[in-house]
């Protein structure tokens, strides 16, 4: 279970927040101005991100906000949270190196679950203490 | 009792309480402290189960959660029956009972072995090549499934409870041996709230597994040590030491989930009904170390299943821990100089050594000198070829490596009860790969180590591949105060424990991942509970199952209860050296949480019975349990579903509730109607976007009915609303639907229209409702009401007034889902108990009947209304519905712009209708598909629609339905059939949704 952190209450369990598709989609203001097909694309499309994502919570069983976030959809790490309305924050995506086009830690992808000498730092490779972190 | 392998002191077990329990139908002897592994050993008894696929005989190779084949039946035939136990893991308790399974007729003698002597037949992948072609796997898998496997589930209730219980932690650490405990102790020292959790039930780890006075620390002997650390952290103010608990699951943000064992040792007569069997714990931890240990792997040569063939380390365990001596007569087969310290404890605790066998060319001289000291023989450079012995190993044979054959003339059999073997340790990095962390291959231990965490974590000891225990100590010393600091707690005590231990033997490896074999026909087991072979690892790789993800599932390696604790890493060598490719780049495949195996119980938790899905019930709940309704789910709520009275059937009584309210009064609870109260200067305009129809002139005084649809289009809820003043409104939804109607308004009035003001509040729970329904229910309301006339003239249809009774403020809302003379009173909460006896009371007279969910249903159907998600079904529009009206023109709306896609402006789709059938004594089964013809077709005859709802009508005495029918607005009156599975379609007719008009005379 995931920690998500609300910008109105803090850091809580993911259990207390509903999920709310992909954010940045508003409605349109006039949708009998649109085709069938512009209105489809509305209603129907979404896109389907591997990596940084910005997408919609609610904080359905605490403040009750809907809030944004850039979440890693490989990692699932959490990136940033931002209010409804603003424009999503400038974020370091982290570097993707698996054929997959996934980061080097954290997705779970075969490729990363095991790293070679050649990809650890020196610091690791003289490393005896704690395994890491 | 007689205890033939017992020492005569020594152990952790307490010699002043004997044990007596039964393993197989046979009575034995053990101690307190022992486990059933521990017992049966000190009984002799080494052969205690048959293996999965061929039923080889398997005896104890490990110690603790790695072992891969002694699996019992606990408690068979009982309620608490648990399969697939470990042995090694089975605390023993006075009475326990232990079945061997997987055999038949018996252990000794099973008949399944002959799976054993056809194992030529029975290769990787035989069930999948055997039986997809020919009559399928679908044919074969029950008579698969009976004969392999292994233990027999409960067939009863679990007569046990279990409970969750969560925690927020500083620091976690998962294990308790030396690494553990320091890191424990240094946490603790600061402060911080710290969780130590230990599998088994003493802290300790390797320094229990070792003779007493081998290792001093501080000071202190290794086992005083360890009683005052753990002393130590438990007297920390937040510290807390958790035995017989199994970390099994690590999960996102440092989420971790463990399952502690709080009577599972205790005799069966000695647990407390009135506490929990096991508890899991769902721990949030700002920081985690993992101090999980080292597993060692057995060696893969032929015969290297028999009972008898021991893992060294476990053998020091029983040795140390339970005083058992496994064998009086021992050999060692190991490529590492770990196994060494085995042959000098067997040797000290008066075993015979018959050898010691090191596949390496050579082995230290410090270690030869002390075999030599002791008199045990020792061969370098030497394999076993075979072992001999039926239910006991009673001979090895050995020869020469000679690269990858045995030397010719080199042969020897040497005689032995016990083989403690030891092909290396591998770091138990299971929890610290469920982490996602990421491992890399360390050459000089031969085995996988964590490198890179993923989240906040660090890995100390044996799991982080340090042998060294003074090592041990320092690294987890270091993680356990690095951890508080992360956690915001400073001042770690920074002392590291003094550790003197002047016979400790280094750990040097060289691999040896699968032994030469002599013959063709050897075989030699990688996966023991699986019953996976080195051959089988071959033919893998020739038939294409090259990676190891692959190699894995073609052959089932590591796929057994186990985990694959003993055989992944062998596996991957072995892999490795057929495909002649670096063992970093074969991989490992993927460890998935749980560590090992947990109880549904546990999981479950308290979540079972009538909490399992905790039921709303109303303010009036009690009134309707007290004259025996019968009640149905809704939703979350418990709702009463017909009040039979004695001698009533559900059919009668349903029958009689609806008479009663069209021709005198029925009394409905309708509590658990969703309830919003909807306020802002914007709430009118808001109205007006979501609902489809039009509220921007709807007066103060005033309800109105909505639908709500989707931006698709589709109709999702419905309800009245009524206009409490202009900047206020009480909407109502449906009873299942509330809380999404709630989640959905919110949406629309945070993210889409930010800039009305608009404040959404649940007040479902706050009002109580008793709809009054039919002929009578004027009267009873104007005996009810203290200040307001309730005459329809004066207080019209679709109104609502505030008023009292009995000097309580209610609201009385002139709506109806019956199409009858009805009245709905909101009351407040507390009051509904009181209501609904006062109107029982007071409406005897006139004839009052309370009726329940079904009869709602049954007179709405009447009237034609449709239950959204019943009549409908995510499909359907409002045009579908024939509400047209309700559709408005001026304004945008939530899915407006969707009602002309050229989908959903098709004429031809399904559409609202009434059906009625041809014989009116026939109620058409709901969900019955409905056909255009009485013959069915080849192919299928097109299915033009089916029933949502049908019943039989007391009010028109004949069967009513309602349903969907494509293109039936238009077809009014045209004949249809309704599929049945029993005969002949049954002939219906289509009509107008009305019944009351249809067939009433209803204006
Ligand atoms: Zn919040």
């Amino acid at each position: 279970m995931l920690i998500i952190t609300c910008p109105y209450c803090g850091p809580r369990e993911q259990s207390e927040f509903h999920y709310g598709g992909e954010a940045h989609i508003a409605r349109p203001a006039d949708p009998q101005a649109l085709t069938d097909g512009q209105w489809a694309e509305f209603v129907f499309m979404r896109s389907n991100v591997k990596g940084v994502f910005a997408e919609r919570w609610n904080h359905s069983s605490g403040c009750r906000k809907w809030f944004n976030a850039l979440r890693d959809t490989s990692t699932d790490r959490f990136l940033a949270v931002y209010e409804m309305g603003a424009k999503p924050p400038q974020i370091d995506a982290p570097e993707l190196r698996t054929p997959a086009g996934e980061p080097l830690i954290g997705s779970g992808n075969d490729e990363t679950k095991v790293m070679t000498e050649a990809e650890m730092t020196e610091a690791e490779m003289t490393e005896d203490l704690g395994g890491g972190s | 009792m007689n205890q033939p392998f017992r020492l005569p002191e020594g152990g952790l077990i307490d010699r002043d309480k004997p044990v007596t329990f039964r393993f197989d139908g046979k009575s034995y002897g053990g101690f307190a402290g022992d486990t059933l592994a521990s017992a049966l050993l000190a009984n002799g008894v080494h052969h205690v189960a048959r293996s999965f696929k061929y039923h080889r005989p398997r005896g104890i190779l490990g110690a603790g959660p790695e072992d891969p084949a002694a699996l019992v039946q606990l408690e068979p035939n009982t309620a608490r029956t648990e399969p697939n136990l470990r042995a090694t893991e089975i605390e023993l308790y006075e009475g326990l009972n232990a079945g061997a399974q997987n055999c038949w007729p018996s252990l000794g003698f099973d008949i399944g072995a002959i799976n054993d002597v056809f194992s030529r037949f029975f290769p990787a992948g035989f069930y999948y090549k055997t039986f997809m072609g020919g009559p399928g796997w679908m044919f074969f898998e029950r008579f698969i499934r009976a004969s392999a496997g292994l233990g027999v589930a409960p067939g009863e209730i679990d007569p046990d409870h279990y409970e969750h219980t969560n925690r927020h932690c500083d620091v976690l650490i998962i294990g308790a041996g030396p690494a553990g405990l320091a890191a424990a102790r240094a946490a603790a020292s600061t402060g911080a709230r710290v969780i130590l959790a230990e599998q088994t039930a003493h802290p300790g780890g390797q320094l229990l597994d070792e003779a007493a006075g081998q290792t001093t620390i501080d000071g202190m002997s290794a086992r005083d040590w360890v009683k005052a650390v753990r002393e130590e952290i438990e007297a920390a103010p937040e510290a807390m030491v958790l035995t017989r608990t199994n970390g099994f699951g690590y999960y996102n943000d440092n989420w971790f989930a463990l399952c502690q064992q709080l009577q599972d040792h205790l005799p069966l007569a000695e647990r407390d009904a009135n506490k929990p069997r096991q508890r899991l714990w769902h721990v949030r931890a700002r920081h985690i170390i993992l101090a999980t240990g080292a597993i060692e792997r057995p060696l893969v040569f032929a015969g290297n299943d028999r009972p008898g063939v021991m893992l060294a380390g476990a053998v020091r365990h029983y040795l140390h821990r339970h005083a058992v001596l496994p064998g009086r007569r021992a050999a060692i087969l190991a490529n590492n100089n770990s196994a060494w310290q085995t042959a000098f404890d067997l040797k000290t605790a008066g075993a015979e050594m018959a050898a010691i066998l090191d596949t390496r060319p050579d082995a230290p001289q410090v270690l030869r000198d002390r075999a030599e000291a002791l008199g045990i023989p020792v061969k370098t450079g030497a394999a076993v070829t075979g072992t001999l012995g039926r239910r006991r190993i009673k001979a090895a044979r050995t020869g020469d490596i000679e690269g990858d054959r045995i030397a010719i003339g080199s042969a020897e059999m040497i005689g032995c009860d016990l083989l403690a073997v030891s092909g290396g340790w591998s770091p138990n990095v299971a929890l610290f790969s469920q982490s996602r962390g990421q491992l890399r291959y360390d050459d000089d231990i031969a085995g996988f180590r964590p490198a890179r965490s993923w989240q906040e974590e660090a890995t100390v000891g044996a799991a982080n591949g340090t042998f060294d225990l003074a090592a041990c100590l320092a690294e987890g010393a270091a993680a356990g105060a690095n951890a508080a600091r992360v956690a915001g707690f400073d001042d770690a005590s920074q002392s590291v424990p003094r550790v003197s231990a002047p016979h400790a033997i280094d750990y040097d490896i060289t691999p040896a991942w699968r032994l030469p074999m002599e013959r063709k026909t050897d075989r030699a087991f990688v996966d023991m509970h699986n019953d996976v072979t080195s051959k089988d690892l071959d033919l893998a790789v020739r038939e294409g199952y090259r990676s190891v993800e692959h190699a894995k599932r073609y052959t089932t390696l590591g796929m057994g209860t186990d985990q694959g604790k003993t055989s992944s890493v062998n596996g991957f060598g072995i892999l490795s050296e057929i495909l002649d490719t670096p063992i970093p780049e074969i991989g490992v495949t993927t460890y998935r949480p749980p560590f090992k195996p947990v109880t549904f119980g546990a999981v479950a938790g308290q979540h079972v019975g009538a909490n399992f899905h905790p039921r709303r019930t109303t303010p009036m709940h009690e009134a309707h349990v007290e004259v025996g309704a019968t009640f149905e789910i809704v939703g979350d709520w418990l709702r009463a579903r017909v009040y039979p009275r004695a001698g009533e059937d559900f059919d009668a009584a349903l029958q009689r509730e609806c008479k009663a309210a069209r021709t005198q009064l029925g009394m409905l609870d309708a509590s658990t109607l969703g309830k919003i109260d909807i306020r802002g200067k914007n709430a009118r305009e808001f109205l007006n976007r979501i609902y489809s129809n039009a509220w921007l002139k709807l007066p103060p005084g005033r309800c109105r009915y909505g639908l709500m649809l989707n931006e698709d289009g589709m109709v999702f809820d419905d309800g009245v609303t009524a206009c409490l003043s202009d900047d206020h409104f009480h909407m109502t939804t449906t009873t299942g639907g509330a809380a999404g109607v709630l989640n959905w308004l919110e949406d629309y009035a945070q993210t889409e229209w930010p800039d009305l003001e608009v404040y959404l509040t649940s007040v479902t729970e706050q009002w109580a409702v008793a709809s009054l329904c039919g002929p009578n229910s004027t009267a009873l309301m104007a005996e009810l009401l203290d200040d307001l006339d309730p005459d329809p003239e004066s207080f019209p249809f679709m109104s609502w007034r505030p008023a009292h009774i009995a000097g309580i403020p209610v609201r009385v809302f002139r709506i109806s889902f019956t199409g009858e003379l009805s009245y709905e009173i909101n009351i407040p909460a507390r009051y509904g108990r009181w209501l609904w006896d006062r109107c029982m009371a007071l409406g005897e007279k006139h004839g009052i009947t309370p009726y329940g969910t079904e009869g709602m249903h049954l007179l709405r159907a009447e009237a034609g209304f449709v239950i959204v998600g019943q009549d409908t079904d995510g499909t359907v529009t409002p045009i579908d519905l024939g509400m047209d009206w309700a559709v408005k023109k001026t304004a945008d709306f939530v899915g407006a712009r969707s009602l002309t896609r050229p989908d959903t402006a098709r004429t031809d789709r399904r559409q609202f209708v009434g059906l009625l059938s041809e014989d009116p004594t026939i109620v058409l089964p709901e969900g019955s598909q409905i056909i255009a013809t009485p013959h069915e077709t080849e192919p299928r005859t097109p299915m033009i629609g089916y029933v949502t709802s049908s019943y039989m009508s007391p009010n028109f005495s004949r069967s009513i339905a309602l349903g969907l029918v494509e293109g039936g607005h238009t077809r009014m009156g045209e004949p249809v059939y309704v599929a049945n599975k029993n005969g002949t379609p049954h002939r219906a007719s289509i009509s107008p949704v009305n019944f009351l008009k249809e067939l009433g005379g209803a204006s």
